[in-house]
């Protein structure tokens, strides 16, 4: 098993990405520059959080052009294990390789807090270290991560069970009050119907660490294990 | 040869940012105003070329790059020099 990093001009997750896989979990793990046009030798891709390009024009819209992007895709196309996390999930929405958008959170103001998420299913490749229905705490922090997609689209995430992630209440209530940005039936990561790519807003990669308190993330970069 | 690019979101799509202006604007008592929807406003210079070859391009460029089409729509005028 070896994972990839992709690293974008603005990209400030990636390190804590290297650190969970590298050292936490010892997977061989590799940046990889966004000017690059071929990926080294792995199994998982990471696009991590951050600002790419000062999310300029709208979030993720340029990074999506970066010269990687065109392996990132044939990578995933090819099956491969792709995860986007914050603007990761962003990049990945704009390259299509995920259905929807994110738009502007609804109070209009950067979000940084700890939040309770539920774990939809446990029958995939990214969260099979959970328990379907377990809730668990991820920070979130980003301005843009109100999900949306229209009535169609979310008849098919629903049908499809690509819905891995929502926003919840500590006992796991899905409700508008633990719904921290405005997504879309608490939406807070999908993966696409194939179930190789995975999006989310939390950061799994910012509490994987027991010197750092919580490690409610660590199931997730396990379950790729 | 210049573009103006206007980018719009589409209807029923949420507009927090419209909506606090639209609220602020309420605050300063501007009691008249129904709704704001905020958009985009692009310049592109062009290199002189046909009006048609134009405006081929800058749809492309809509579509492929400045606009996101599952949320926003887009019209362009085509200025010449």
């Amino acid at each position: 098993m070896r994972v990839g990093v992709v690293v974008f001009p603005g990209s400030n997750c990636d390190h804590d990405c290297y650190d969970v896989c590298d050292r936490i979990l010892g997977v061989p793990t590799t940046m990889i520059w966004h000017q690059e046009t071929r990926l080294p030798d792995c199994d998982v891709l990471i696009i991590p959080g951050g600002f790419s390009y000062g999310d300029y024009l709208r979030v993720g819209a340029i990074a999506r052009f970066s010269p990687i992007m065109d392996a990132v895709i044939d990578f995933a196309n090819r099956g491969g294990l792709v995860i986007g996390i914050c603007n990761g999930f962003q990049i990945l929405l704009e390259a299509g390789l995920l259905p929807g958008v994110l738009l502007r959170n609804r109070s209009t103001k950067f979000i940084c807090e700890s939040v309770f998420i539920r774990v939809e299913s446990n029958q995939n490749r990214f969260t099979r270290n959970y328990r379907s229905n377990q809730v668990i705490s991820l920070p979130i922090a980003h301005a843009e991560g109100n999900y949306y997609i229209d009535a169609d689209g979310l008849a098919d995430l629903e049908e499809k069970q690509q819905i891995l992630f929502r926003y919840a209440s500590e006992n796991g209530e899905i409700s508008d009050i633990a719904n921290p940005n405005g997504s879309l039936e608490n939406i807070a990561g999908i993966c696409n119907a194939q179930g190789n790519v995975l999006g989310m807003m939390p950061h799994p990669e910012r509490v994987a660490d027991p010197i750092l308190g919580l490690t409610d993330g660590i199931a997730l970069f396990q379950s790729l294990l | 040869m210049k573009a103006k690019v206007y980018i719009s979101l589409k209807k029923g799509i949420l507009d927090p940012q419209g909506k606090a202006v639209e609220r602020a604007l309420a605050t300063l008592g501007f009691s008249g105003v129904e709704g704001v929807r905020i958009g985009k406003y692009l310049e592109v210079e062009l290199k002189p070329q046909e009006a048609e070859t134009a405006s081929q391009s800058v749809k492309e460029m809509c579509e492929k790059l400045l606009a996101n089409t599952v949320i926003e729509t887009y019209r362009y005028e085509l200025e010449p020099d």
